[in-house]
C-alpha cells in the first residue's frame, strides 16, 4: 500500500512539475507538499485528497480533539482552514475576520483582520452571512468579503496590501466564495442569483488588485468573452449572440447566473473550471427560453477568460437547480476529465480538454424531475435533460403547485464539497435527500431586493425519514458504489486520504470517519455545533491533523432548522421529523484531532 | 410608476396613522368581523385577520400571505415562520407584535448588530413583491401566531375576487 502511496503521490508531483514554469511556482511547491493545505479545496484539481497516511481506516478510532479555537462568530461556517508551513489561516461568517494561527504554540493568535464592512449587505444574502474561505499566494493572503470587496493581506503581519470592489450590494451582489490564485491572479466569482444579479467571474492581478478580465455568465458575446467560433458546447461552436438569443428582450441583464461555488484549475490546459448558478426569477413562465448561460459548466483560458467550451446543464430552469457546485479534476487512465454532481441530482463525467459529454446519471435514485439526460449525439436534444412535465414547475403555467418533485431546490448537492481518491478510485459525495413542492407566481424586479417568485415546501421522500446520504460513487459508470444515510442533509465538505479513510460532518455536529473502500463508519465525535464546513488534513512536527469549522447555518439553517412539513401525514401536520434545533445551536468553533499517543 | 409611488405614499400613511396609537400593543382578538369588497378580513379593531371557512378552507388573502411569505420571508426566518439558525421566528414575534408596528419593521427594517449579533432586517418599503401583499403577508403570520393556520400549505382556500386581481395588478403597477 506505502508503495502505491508513493507511487500516486510521483505521479501527482509530476503532474504538478509540469505546470510549474507557468504557474504561480510558489503556490505549486507548497501544494504539492501534503503537509500544507495550500489551496480551498486543497489543490487546483478540487479533488479534497490528502496524501498523508498516518492516519488509517485501522487507526482513526483512536482520533482524539488535540486543540480548538472558538472563532466569536455565531452564524454558518462554511469552507475550511489554509495551511501553509507553521501558520494556519481562515475567514469567518460576516463580519468576514481572517485568523492567522501560530501551529507551533497551540494556536496562539499571530494576527487578526477583521473588516469595516456596512452591515446593510448581511440581508442581501440569500442564505446566510457565510464565507467559503481565503486563498494563498505570493505571501498574501486573499478575503472575499461578503460586501464584494477583494482584500489582499500581508500574510506575514495581516496587513492590507489593496482591496477593490467587486460588485455593489446595493443592486444584490454579495460575496461568499472562496478565492482561487492563479498564475498572477486572484479569481472571484458571486453572489445574488436571488436579486437578480447578472453573474460574472473577475480575475486581479495579485500584484495590485488591478482587473485583468471579466466574464459574465449571459448577454453579449463581448461580455461573456465567448466566441462564436472558436467556443464550443458539446463539440459544435456555439455560434453568434448564444446567451442573448435565448432570452425573451433584455431579461438577461438580470438573469442570474451567480458564480458562487468553487473553481478548480488545470495547468497543463491552462484552463479553469467553474459552475454558473440559476436563472432569476424562481419563476420560469417569466422567463422564456434556454436562459444561457446559466446552469452551465464553463471552461475558460486562465490569462484572458476567453471560453474554450460551455455545457448547459439544466437549460431553462424549472427548480432552482443552480449549476455552481464543484468541478473536480480527476483522470481515467491517460484521460483527463471533470466530475460534478449538480444540483439536479445528475452525476456528470466530461472530457475536460473538449467538453465532450460522457456520463450523466442519477447519483440519487429519488431523482424524478427527469427520466435522462439524452446521450445519443444524432439526438435534436443531445446533452438536454428529459423533462417530466407534471415535476416541472410552470409547464402548465403559474399560480399552480407542483408536488412530489424530487430533489428539492436545495439539491441533491449543494455547494458542500466532495472528494476523490486517487486509490480507490471513488468520487466521495455528501448529498441532500429531500423533495419539494413548488408554486411558482410572478413578481417584479426591483434592484437589490429579493426576485423569487415561488413557493417551496421541503421534505424527506415519500416514506424515508433519513433527509441525507453520503455516498461513493464511480465516475466511470456512473454508479453508486455505496451509501450512508444521514438523518439531515450532509452539507459538510469531504476529505479523502491515503490512509483510506474518509471524512465528512452532519448537521447534528458530528465530524464521521469512514472506511474509503467500504463506507464503514470508524470513527465519529461530536463536534460544538452543526458542521457545514469542509474537513482537511495537514501535518505538522511529523504528526498528521484533521481539522474542521463546526457553526451551523447556511441554507440548512433555513430549511431544516425548524423541521419539514410532511405534506403526506395529511392537511399540513409536522411530520415525525425532528428539528434541527433539538440537536445543536449556533457558534463558530475550529476543532483540530490527532491520533492519541 | 406613479401607482407605486401612491402605494407605497399609502403604506407610509398607514404606518404613520397607527403607529402612535398602537404601538407596542399586543394583536387582539383576531375573530374576522367585517369584510371589505376585496375579500379582505378585518377584526373587531379594524386590524387585518385571517378568515377559515366552516368548511376548511382558508380566505384568499391568508393564502397569498402563505405565498408571499415563502417567497420573501422565509430565505431568513424559516418556513411556516418557525425561524433560521439566525431569524426570529415571526409565528412567536407577532404574539407580542402590533399590526402598526409590523408595518413599521418592513417598511423601514430594523438592525440589530452588536459584537455577538449581526442580525440585520432589510427595507422593504420599495419592494412590490412585499409592499402589495403586506396585509396578506401579516394575516398568513398571524394565523400561524394564534395556530389556527398549521404549518405546511393550506388545504384549501376560497378563490380570489375580481376586484382584489385589479388591486392587485393596480399596486404592481401591471397592465390590463
Amino acid at each position: 500500500m506505502r508503495k502505491l502511496l508513493l507511487l500516486s503521490c510521483v505521479a501527482a508531483t509530476a503532474l504538478f512539475a509540469s505546470g510549474a514554469a507557468f504557474a504561480n511556482d510558489d503556490l505549486i511547491t507548497l501544494q504539492k507538499d501534503a503537509k500544507n493545505w495550500a489551496q480551498p479545496a486543497g489543490n487546483y484539481n478540487n479533488q479534497r485528497y490528502s496524501a498523508l497516511s498516518q492516519i488509517t481506516n485501522k487507526n482513526v478510532k483512536d482520533l482524539v480533539p488535540a486543540w480548538s479555537f472558538s472563532t466569536g462568530v455565531l452564524r454558518g461556517h462554511e469552507g475550511g482552514p489554509l495551511v501553509i508551513g507553521d501558520v494556519m489561516y481562515f475567514s469567518t461568517p460576516f463580519p468576514n475576520i481572517v485568523y492567522a494561527l501560530d501551529l507551533n504554540n497551540d494556536g496562539k493568535i499571530l494576527w487578526k483582520y477583521e473588516p469595516k464592512q456596512d452591515p446593510s449587505v448581511i440581508p442581501v444574502m440569500c442564505c446566510d452571512t457565510v464565507n467559503r474561505g481565503v486563498a494563498y499566494g505570493d505571501g498574501k493572503i486573499f478575503l472575499h468579503q461578503a460586501d464584494t470587496t477583494l482584500v489582499a493581506l500581508d500574510a506575514k503581519t495581516g496587513a492590507p496590501l489593496w482591496q477593490v470592489k467587486d460588485g455593489d450590494p446595493s443592486k444584490g451582489s454579495t460575496g461568499t466564495s472562496a478565492p482561487l490564485v492563479v498564475k498572477d491572479k486572484v479569481l472571484i466569482g458571486v453572489s445574488g442569483g436571488e436579486f437578480g444579479v447578472r453573474g460574472w467571474v473577475s480575475a486581479y492581478n495579485i500584484a495590485d488588485g488591478k482587473l485583468a478580465w471579466r466574464g459574465y455568465s449571459m448577454g453579449p458575446d463581448a461580455d461573456t468573452l465567448i466566441d462564436p467560433e472558436k467556443t464550443t458546447a458539446l463539440g459544435k461552436p456555439v455560434g453568434e449572440n448564444s446567451s442573448t438569443s435565448t432570452w425573451e428582450g433584455d431579461q438577461w441583464k438580470i438573469g442570474g447566473g451567480a458564480t458562487w461555488g468553487w473553481i478548480s484549475y488545470d495547468p497543463e490546459l491552462n484552463l479553469v473550471y467553474y459552475g454558473s448558478g440559476n436563472p432569476s426569477t424562481w419563476n420560469p413562465v417569466q422567463r422564456p427560453g434556454d436562459n444561457k448561460w446559466s446552469m452551465s459548466i464553463w471552461a475558460r483560458n486562465a490569462d484572458t477568460g476567453a471560453v474554450k467550451w460551455i455545457y448547459q446543464m439544466t437549460p431553462h430552469d424549472q427548480w432552482d437547480y443552480d449549476g455552481i457546485n464543484e468541478m473536480v479534476l480527476q483522470n481515467q487512465g491517460s484521460k483527463k476529465v471533470l466530475v460534478h454532481f449538480d444540483r439536479n441530482g445528475y452525476g456528470y463525467t466530461l472530457d475536460r480538454v473538449t467538453g465532450e459529454l460522457l456520463v450523466a446519471e442519477k447519483y440519487d435514485p429519488a431523482v424524478n424531475w427527469s427520466t435522462k439526460i439524452d446521450l445519443d449525439k444524432s439526438s435534436k436534444n443531445y446533452g438536454r435533460p428529459e423533462v417530466v412535465a407534471k415535476y416541472a414547475p410552470g409547464s402548465a403555467g403559474e399560480d399552480v403547485n407542483y408536488k412530489g418533485i424530487c430533489p428539492a431546490a436545495l439539491g441533491s448537492k449543494d455547494e458542500q464539497p466532495s472528494a476523490y481518491s486517487p486509490i480507490t478510485e471513488l468520487n466521495y459525495v455528501p448529498t441532500n435527500h429531500v423533495c419539494m413542492d413548488y408554486e411558482p407566481f410572478r413578481v417584479s424586479y426591483t434592484a437589490g431586493q429579493p426576485y423569487v417568485g415561488a413557493t417551496l415546501s421541503m421534505y424527506p421522500p415519500p416514506g424515508q425519514t433519513n433527509m441525507g446520504n453520503f455516498i461513493a460513487w464511480d465516475a466511470k459508470t456512473g454508479k453508486i458504489v455505496w451509501s450512508d444515510k444521514e438523518q439531515f442533509s450532509a452539507w459538510s465538505g469531504a476529505l479523502a486520504t491515503a490512509g483510506n479513510v474518509v471524512f465528512y460532518g452532519t448537521l447534528e455536529g458530528y465530524l464521521k470517519a469512514v472506511d474509503a473502500k467500504t463506507g464503514e463508519e470508524l470513527w465519529k465525535y461530536k463536534t460544538p455545533s452543526g458542521i457545514i464546513g469542509n474537513v482537511n488534513a495537514y501535518e505538522h512536527d511529523g504528526k498528521e491533523y484533521v481539522a474542521v469549522l463546526s457553526g451551523v447555518g447556511g441554507w440548512a439553517g433555513i430549511g431544516l432548522a425548524a423541521g419539514l412539513t410532511d405534506p403526506t401525514a395529511g392537511l399540513g401536520a409536522v411530520g415525525g421529523y425532528a428539528a434541527l434545533s433539538n440537536y445543536t445551536a449556533l457558534g463558530g468553533t475550529l476543532t483540530v484531532f490527532a491520533l492519541h499517543k | 410608476m406613479h401607482l407605486s409611488s401612491l402605494a407605497r405614499a399609502l403604506c407610509a400613511a398607514t404606518l404613520f396613522s397607527c403607529a402612535g396609537a398602537a404601538m407596542a400593543e399586543a394583536p387582539g382578538d383576531p375573530t374576522a368581523v367585517k369584510q371589505d369588497d376585496l375579500g379582505k378580513w378585518t377584526d373587531a379593531k379594524g386590524d387585518p385577520t385571517y378568515k377559515i371557512e366552516p368548511d376548511g378552507n382558508l380566505d384568499w388573502f391568508a393564502y397569498s400571505g402563505f405565498r408571499r411569505y415563502h417567497s420573501e420571508c422565509h430565505v431568513c426566518h424559516g418556513p411556516d415562520a418557525e425561524g433560521s439558525s439566525y431569524a426570529p421566528a415571526l409565528k412567536n414575534s407577532l404574539k407580542t407584535m402590533s399590526y402598526a408596528e409590523f408595518v413599521g419593521t418592513v417598511v423601514a427594517g430594523r438592525q440589530n448588530v452588536t459584537t455577538s449579533q449581526t442580525n440585520v432586517m432589510p427595507a422593504f418599503g420599495d419592494n412590490k413583491n412585499v409592499m402589495c401583499y403586506l396585509d396578506d403577508i401579516y394575516v398568513y403570520i398571524r394565523g400561524r401566531s394564534t395556530g389556527a393556520i398549521p404549518r405546511g400549505r393550506p388545504a384549501g382556500r376560497v378563490d380570489k375576487t375580481d376586484k382584489a386581481t385589479a388591486s392587485e395588478k393596480e399596486c404592481l403597477g401591471l397592465d390590463k
